[in-house]
């Protein structure tokens, strides 16, 4: 779970995610977070149900964007029930932006994006009335 | 490092976004200056469906005129009170600009949203006007109007609502042009609801960058009769919401962001949803439904070709229903293709108490 608390070990690293555009009512309205996360991962665990807490390899595939959207789903996200709201299968829902340190995620490899330590992610929905 | 694909080649910056019109990566100068540009030009006329003498575009706007944005205190609203204020100065436009808000009686939504309305005519300087729906239509708020009907239709209202209050708002003000934040994603989905419902008569007009400046004034105007020409301009139509979002995130404009409580009982919903999966597979598809959008409207005009116009099936002898023509209402003179406007005959049966017994499309005139 987020655990703004722990330092970062050879096995985790910490980045701080933000949520704008009412994305944050999605995550108990608190629009910045801290986390905690693997570094590292196995995809093939990301279609089997998610263990209570994310397990912390000391090897596997270097975590990116793909398992950020999976860790904030599984982890962060408030209402489980509607995980449509934040992702559509392994991406992120259509009209959400993904911004990695002030860069369009295009720009960065979307979701093949390496998540770095100290990364600022922010999603920033536009699917509301203008 | 993707470099800026709009910087001078032997320097360029860091480019922060891809644009999603072109797919080139631009840096933030660069993408301010891009973003402003193409309005400015849109402004101008240039890349519109609608061409002038010189087979230009017309210009939206004339040197003097009074301009009301109508502004909801959303991203789309609070973006072109910034770029409005912005391009008047930097072009000259001339032009006498102030907000118009729109208040629907919607709790939790509605209410929060005015603020930031208040601090953006703080912001740059512009007179503000709120209508309300409790004072325009004898206290029918959309809580209440959803009270009456429920959730199935109660877009319908809001929406017929809105569009009559601002030509009200415009006439206190003593506008005659409205302009609105509706941008490139709003337009292709408003093209792809129309196809897919098969409104032919909304489908001609709703790519029009500017509505309503076809009608002359009647010699006959009472007092209380509302101008029937207020003009309403979308400078946003080729403008795509993800650049308005980063433009607003960039520069750090301020507005608010909450989805209508009533909007996922909304048609638009899912016109929405298609939109946005066309556009993460090929950005370009958005601006091509209102390419699309404009050729259907152009084609639709020309009666007698092959598509079915109206001399085609007269010949064959069928029977065809004439498409709406413009005139006024007779209650209080509002653009109409009835009788009575349709804020008028929706009012009416709201105060009927007949509302609620079926709404599946726009309810027939009831006689005064």
């Amino acid at each position: 779970m987020a655990d703004s608390e722990a330092a970062s070990t050879s096995h985790t690293l910490q980045l701080t995610v933000e949520f704008g555009g009412g994305m944050e009512l999605l995550f108990s309205n608190i629009p910045s977070h801290s986390i905690t996360i693997p570094r590292f991962y196995d995809p093939a665990r990301l279609s089997s149900p998610a263990p209570p807490t994310a397990p912390t390899p000391p090897t596997g595939t270097p975590v990116d964007i793909r398992f950020l959207i999976w860790w904030l789903r599984e982890y962060l996200l408030v209402d489980k029930a509607r995980p449509e709201l934040f992702s559509q299968g392994e991406t992120i829902r259509p009209g959400i932006l993904i911004l990695i340190n002030s860069t369009d995620w295009e720009l960065e490899g979307e979701l093949e994006y390496r998540v770095q330590e100290g990364d600022e992610v922010v999603f920033i929905s536009t699917l509301h009335g203008g | 490092m993707a470099p800026c694909a709009l910087c001078p080649a032997s320097s360029p910056s860091r480019a922060i976004l891809r644009r999603p019109k072109t797919l080139q990566p631009v840096c933030k100068a660069c993408f301010f200056l891009v973003f402003e540009t193409e309005i400015h030009h849109a402004i101008m006329g240039s890349g519109q469906a609608e061409t002038g003498a010189k087979g230009k575009g017309k210009e939206l706007f004339r040197r003097g005129e009074r301009v009301a944005i109508g502004a909801s205190g959303g991203k789309d609203s609070t973006v072109l009170a910034h770029i409005m204020t912005l391009l008047n100065e930097r072009y000259d436009y001339g032009l006498d600009l102030c907000l118009l808000s729109i208040d629907e009686g919607i709790s939790g939504y509605r209410d929060a949203s005015l603020d930031t309305v208040k601090r953006n005519a703080e912001q740059y300087g512009l007179p503000l006007k709120i209508l309300s729906y409790h004072e325009l239509y004898g206290g029918w708020t959309m809580d209440r109007v959803v009270g009456e009907i429920g959730k199935k239709g109660n877009c319908t209202y809001c929406g017929v609502f809105r569009r009559q209050a601002l030509d009200r708002g415009a006439h206190l003000l003593t506008v005659d042009h409205v302009v609105t934040g509706h941008n490139a994603d709003d337009v292709a989905e408003t093209v792809l609801m129309n196809v897919l419902r098969g409104d032919i008569a909304r489908l001609e007009r709703c790519t029009a960058i500017t509505t309503g400046a076809d009608l002359p004034p009647l010699e006959e105007d009472g007092l209380d009769a509302l101008p029937r020409t207020i003009k309403r301009s979308k400078p946003f139509k080729y403008t795509y919401e993800k650049e308005i979002v980063m433009y607003a995130y960039f520069k750090k404009l301020d507005y608010h962001s909450t989805e209508c409580i009533y909007s996922p009982t909304a048609y638009r919903g899912h016109a929405r949803a298609l939109v946005k999966d066309l556009e993460s597979v090929r950005p370009s598809a958005i601006v091509d439904i209102i390419y699309s959008g404009e050729a259907m409207a152009a084609s639709l005009k020309l009666l007698g070709r092959n598509a079915g116009g109206i001399d085609e099936a007269v010949d064959k002898g069928v029977t065809i229903k004439q498409r709406a023509v413009q005139k006024t209402c007779v209650r209080c003179g509002s653009l109409t293709s009835q009788d009575l406007c349709q804020a008028c005959v929706l009012l009416e049966s709201l105060n009927l108490g007949v509302a609620k017994i079926g709404l599946e499309k726009a309810p027939s005139v009831v006689s005064i």
